[in-house]
């Protein structure tokens, strides 16, 4: 089944009256359960293609269908909530809230989904155990490692039951260890859940794991490969 | 909600130094602010309590055209029946007969303009306080015949003390130019220097002897058991004794009247500037929380968290920092008001600037209850409306350029 589809996608930037293309003209299917990595150099566009995917950023032109909606065009505050039932988030710095503990910031999605209290937190301590940081449930991000805050990340973007999770380059800031364990939990994660990744990255340990690898250059789509599980 | 509230909180302490700072700049914005009220209010209102205790006391009677004139000749005709009725009042605590005549004191180094008022010295203790302003010598207590009470600063002006002759001249009833030589008995120094240096006391039966022939009393004044009552004792006063010109504290001296309201328009407007003035401080705060925090809610907003929910999570803050300080500065304050206002504040080394305006040197503020009530509104009024700004421009983030912030 497709979750995301975008045809004839683009983004351009005017950056001092010149036209800067950052995404320019792709059509992308995403199936259910894919593992999929966004490759490129920098400035390539696939960060530019993951926001797009994840309406955080508007397109200049073309569409992008999540689970058969068409999110390009949405209104502000429908994206915002079609954000938060649909997408899970992994930012490359975690970007934990400081100020909450690590169930607290899992729980936190669900809150603002409404969720009752007693399912939030049992969901949230559930999360934390399938990332391994149960024990860690009622530490602050400060408190942490980078490996750990990311798992929290990856803890809170399944919060939301999702139909697919974008992380763009979650383990830019990890040692290898971290990466390691990290990569390890999401790809159990995909294969015994069917949850749907992509990821924006250059990091060769994500590339090596990912079962389809877009090549993006330019903003268009250089190659497309899937590999065997 | 529960969980937005703890957010903020727990934001609020996230730069502990920064939220200290705005803190206790509203704790001292409230403290200055009802500091200020309380001394205001105490000056005022000792300044209002001086007149009416050593002076015009709650209520008085004169005759319709003294108050215009000031001429002698307008002397109060009321019948010993009438004299009786009023001293038996129920309302009315005590009563002093005063006679009145503008003239003039001389003494070996020159003569003074002076309000020359007769009075019963018993009476008048029970009216006035006059009796316990005396600083040096004696309010009437030697029963010599001619003795004159005199302020301070008459005394120094003309250069004379306890015990020395002066010469009071003024018009009678009939406009003949009447002098006697009086010696000074005491010197008394009120709040009001003004008034020390115009005012000197006599005994009324002193001038009858001088002038040879009785005379009616130009004032009565009355002293009211409760000056709440005020206004009703004066209306069943002017039913009882018609055709004389009863007037209440208020319309005797109306600028002690006007300067209670004055006071309060003023003191509204101060707490307004001190609040405006205050809501830079928060909104710099918060303006600087919103711009530090600018990757955070970047992600809140790409995860999913609506505008009204960012709005409110600002705007908590906002409210936290106000709330915060709020009590303490209120009751920093009210701790404040009331160790002065027991011991009082003293202001000596201004005393000569503040008795000038009838003032006296030591003030005991005083905050009335619904000042705090006021400024407790006013502190949240004021956080909520700060936190406008910087939530604003939280809302005007974009996702993807705040998360790209480093």
């Amino acid at each position: 089944m497709t979750v995301i589809e975008t045809k004839n996608l683009r983004k351009t930037y005017d950056t001092n009256h010149i036209e800067v293309h950052a995404v320019n003209g792709v059509d992308l299917k995403i199936e259910e359960g894919e593992f999929t990595a966004l490759v490129g150099p920098s400035g390539s566009g696939k960060t530019t293609l993951l926001n797009l995917i994840g309406g955080l950023d508007e397109a200049s032109e073309g569409e992008v269908i999540v689970g058969g909606t068409v999110i390009t065009g949405l209104k502000d505050s429908k994206l915002i909530d079609f954000r938060l039932h649909n997408i899970g988030y992994v930012f490359q710095a975690y970007n934990l809230i400081p100020v909450l503990t690590a169930v607290e910031n899992v729980e936190f999605i669900m809150l603002l989904q409404n969720r009752p209290k007693a399912e939030r937190e049992a969901r949230a301590l559930e999360l934390l155990k399938k990332v391994g940081l149960e024990d860690k449930a009622k530490s602050r991000p400060g408190e942490m490692s980078g490996g750990q805050q990311q798992r929290v990340a990856v803890a809170r973007a399944l919060a939301s039951k999702p139909r697919f999770i974008l992380a763009d380059e979650p383990t830019a800031n990890l040692d290898s260890i971290s990466t390691t364990n990290l990569l390890d939990i999401m790809a159990k994660l995909n294969q015994e859940e069917k949850i749907t990744f992509i990821f924006a990255t250059h990091d060769q340990r994500v590339i090596s794991k990912a079962r389809r690898v877009v090549t993006i250059d330019d903003g268009k789509i250089i190659s497309d490969e899937k590999r065997d599980a | 909600m529960k969980t937005l509230l703890k957010i903020a909180w727990r934001n609020v302490w996230r730069n502990k130094l920064r939220s200290l700072v705005v803190i206790t700049s509203i704790v001292l914005g409230i403290w200055a602010g009802l500091f200020t009220i309380g001394l205001s209010y105490g000056i005022n209102e000792q300044r209002t309590r001086n007149v009416i205790n050593n002076t015009i006391s709650h209520i008085q009677i004169h005759h319709p055209e003294f108050m215009v004139d000031r001429n002698p000749e307008y002397s109060l005709m009321l019948d010993s029946q009438k004299i009786d009725a009023l001293q038996n009042h129920p309302e009315i605590k005590f009563i002093s007969q005063r006679s009145l005549f503008n003239g003039m004191a001389s003494s070996t180094a020159g003569g003074n303009g002076v309000m020359i008022t007769g009075i019963d010295p018993d009476a008048e203790r029970d009216v006035t306080n006059m009796w316990s302003m005396v600083s040096e010598g004696s309010y009437f207590e030697s029963g010599k015949k001619n003795e004159v009470l005199i302020g301070e600063r008459l005394a120094k002006k003309m250069k004379v003390a306890p015990g020395n002759k002066i010469v009071l001249t003024f018009q009678d009833t009939e406009g003949t130019i009447v002098s006697g030589a009086f010696r000074i008995t005491g010197l008394f120094k009120t709040a009001s220097s003004k008034y020390d240096e115009v005012s000197v006391f006599v005994k009324n039966q002193d001038l009858i002897n001088l002038l040879g022939t009785g005379f009616g009393m130009h004032e009565i004044a009355i002293l009211l058991k409760n000056e709440l009552i005020l206004e009703e004792v004066k209306s069943e006063l002017s039913t009882m004794l018609p055709g004389n010109l009863i007037e209440g504290w208020r319309e005797i001296s109306p600028e002690l009247g006007y300067a209670d309201d004055m006071m309060a328009t003023f003191l509204y407007l101060f707490l307004l500037i001190v609040m405006f003035a205050l809501s830079f401080g928060i909104i710099n705060t918060m303006l600087m929380a919103v711009l530090e925090r600018k990757k955070e809610l970047g992600m809140l907003m790409s995860v999913g968290m609506n505008k009204g929910r960012v709005f409110l999570m600002i705007m908590f803050e906002s409210i936290f920092l106000g709330v915060t300080a709020g009590p303490i500065g209120i009751g920093l304050s009210y701790l404040t008001v009331a160790y002065f206002q027991s011991t009082g504040l003293d202001l000596s080394m201004w005393g000569e600037g503040l008795e000038s305006f009838g003032i006296s040197s030591t003030i005991y503020p005083v905050v009335e209850r619904e000042y705090y009530v006021i400024i407790s509104v006013l502190v949240v009024l004021t956080s909520i409306l700060s936190s406008i700004y910087p939530a604003r421009k939280a809302l005007k983030l974009n996702p993807v350029e705040s998360l790209r912030a480093i």
